[in-house]
């Protein structure tokens, strides 16, 4: 359902003052001492301006690091449970890379694939991603390796592309962009003739993902992760900043009286991840837990759904304090 | 460079050591950890400004210390976090082997706790001129304002723990953090739960900091944590005359009893 426009370097303006004007909330990268964050702005001069990639991804606005799932209350002979339903208000997610819009499709794979995961549905459901193509690239991106690119179009509603002489080629490619595009009609103009493939950053492929899924459970014993995990420090942080991992803890705060549940942002990379209530860990040293990275998002899921739990942004690789590059292992894997 | 690699190489073949824990070329000239086991592995490590993390967090490891004996490539805080390690018993005096690049490019061997108190004892504090002059802009706040400073800091914590894996004094096998019977501290990083884990860590480095920054530096947030830690050791520095990491040799002031003790609460 692609249709292809132009909107002028003003048409933004345009576009924000609708949305506010129509109640939406509009969340996009923001710049401040050098560190670029996915907050709520009313115009676009609050937006960044030049930015690769925030550093945390956008999954928190479907995924927060902190959720409540439900509270409840004791009193003698009665238990009063609250079921958790957000606030909500529609959402517009400006300026996301693609690799990041296509990072929600993955979570919600993992969130949807046998019972449908209540908040997150609610959450992606009032959510219109606006995605801005990529016309730069650094050493840790990846995303055409893993089946995107920096003009793809999967996870945007409305997919931007910075046209060099100001102004944007605009993408509608869904029914949530079609609503958007309905708010102001007038900015999106006819588009004939220009080369978006020119316009955008060149990201070679550098390794293939199928065979690489092809080849992990034939490389499970091999020395090559603990060479690899070797100055991991096995900190959460490659987990909590990537888009597609997943994976969280529940927790419960409360006292005699009173308590909620929490669902929390947790990673296979932190020892106590798998740590079992006897004492035994069956994930004991960092090697098997950098495996089990790997192995989760290449390997597993790939069997399951299809596609890599990855979308190749490389924010892992610019978080991590010790520089464990991503691209870099997997290419050594798939030589391997 | 060459003088290092050769060091390195010599030390390998002659089995002085089993492994040299070094940098080397990362990411766009980015400087990261290497564990030089061979010849071949010696030639990759790399000796320049940019190499600033601190390596001695890997000398507590369980992976790196089976390899067997140890030399360091150790720049200013790698020194001092040697000498607290060992005051702290968590280095045998003399295991391990710090490799020091002078300016002139030759390489010292300092092999006992000794000589590397002499090398840090020639060497000007470690907290960098940027990071000073944040920390003396942040105590001229007021309480409130600097307390604000952190709440909007840490709200932007995901408690990652990068700080606390990072951080060559934070070697406990297991972290009150990570305690859950009973639940000491929040495990969400919410409100309450960042700003319970970075006071319980600030307090717990008081005085054992060596201000290499090491935990700012690895936030993926870029919060400035180090300077919490930097501020309590030298509170501590100020009020018991303790600088960390210039003696392998030390009466932790936070962990001393005295029957004679100058504050009463204590007795």
């Amino acid at each position: 359902m692609t249709s292809t426009f132009k909107l002028s370097a003003s048409a933004l303006e345009t576009l924000f003052a609708a949305l506010s004007t129509g109640g939406w909330r509009i969340l996009g990268p923001t710049e401040t001492d050098g560190r670029v964050e996915v907050r709520e702005v009313k115009n676009p001069s609050q937006v960044a301006s030049q930015y690769l990639q925030s550093t945390l991804s956008a999954k928190e606005v479907a995924f927060p690091k902190v959720e409540r799932l439900l509270s409840y209350k004791m009193t003698p002979g009665q238990v009063e449970l609250q079921d958790h339903d957000p606030e909500l208000q529609p959402t517009v997610l400006f300026g996301a890379r693609p690799c990041e819009a296509a990072g929600f499709g993955v979570l919600d794979k993992v969130f949807n694939w046998d019972s449908r995961d209540k908040l997150f549905s609610a959450r992606l459901r009032q959510l219109t991603v606006i995605g801005l193509s990529c016309t730069q690239a650094d050493d840790a991106c990846f995303c055409t390796s893993v089946g995107g690119g920096p003009g793809s179009t999967r996870g945007s509603d409305l997919l931007l592309t910075p046209l060099p002489k100001g102004g944007y080629l605009a993408e509608v490619l869904t029914a949530k962009g079609e609503a958007l595009q309905a708010l102001v009609p007038a900015v999106f103009e006819p588009a004939e003739g220009v080369d978006k493939e020119a316009l955008l950053a060149k990201v070679e492929p550098v390794f293939d993902r199928a065979e690489l899924t092809a080849k992990l459970p034939g490389l499970f014993a091999s020395e090559l992760w603990a060479e690899q995990s070797l100055r991991c420090l096995g900190c959460g942080a490659c987990a909590f900043v990537c888009p597609t991992c997943a994976c969280f803890d529940i927790q419960e705060e409360a006292d005699t009286k009173q308590g909620q549940r929490l669902r929390l942002w947790d990673s296979c990379g932190l020892r106590q991840f798998t740590l079992h209530a006897s004492g035994h860990n069956p994930r004991n040293v960092q090697a098997e837990r950098w495996r089990q990275r790997v192995y989760h998002k290449f390997s597993y899921f790939p069997q399951r759904f299809g596609e890599a739990m990855c979308v190749g942004c490389g924010k892992c690789t610019r978080a991590c304090p010790v520089d464990m590059n991503l691209k870099e292992h997997l290419t050594q894997a798939s030589g391997a | 460079m060459d003088v290092l690699r050769n060091k390195a190489r010599d030390l390998l073949a002659q089995g002085q050591v089993q492994v040299v824990i070094g940098y080397e070329a990362g990411t766009s000239g980015a400087r990261r950890p290497s564990f030089a086991r061979s010849e071949a592995d010696a030639a990759r490590l790399m000796w320049d400004a940019d190499c600033v993390g601190n390596l001695a967090g890997y000398l507590t490891r369980p992976e790196i210390k089976k390899m067997g004996k140890a030399a360091i490539v150790a720049n200013a805080a790698t020194l001092r976090a040697l000498l607290q390690l060992t005051a702290e018993h968590q280095l045998a005096e003399g295991a391990v082997l710090a490799l020091v690049v002078t300016e002139e490019g030759a390489v010292l061997e300092l092999s006992n706790a000794q000589a590397v108190t002499e090398q840090v004892a020639t060497l000007p504090s470690s907290l960098s001129a940027a990071d000073r002059e944040k920390l003396e802009r942040l105590m001229a706040l007021s309480r409130e304002e600097r307390r604000a400073f952190w709440e909007q800091e840490l709200q932007r914590c995901v408690k990652c723990y990068a700080c606390r894996s990072s951080c060559p004094m934070c070697y406990c096998g297991s972290c009150t953090m990570d305690c859950n019977r009973p639940q000491w501290v929040p495990v969400a990083s919410h409100e309450l739960g960042n700003l319970e884990y970075h006071t319980v860590r600030a307090m717990h480095l008081a005085g054992r900091c060596v201000q290499c920054g090491e935990c700012g530096r690895a936030c993926p947030v870029g919060i400035p944590i180090h300077l919490l830690t930097c501020y309590a050791e030298e509170s501590v520095r100020r009020q018991f005359g303790q600088p960390a990491g210039t003696s392998a040799t030390l009466n932790y002031a936070l962990g001393n009893f005295r029957p004679d003790d100058q504050e009463s609460f204590i007795r």
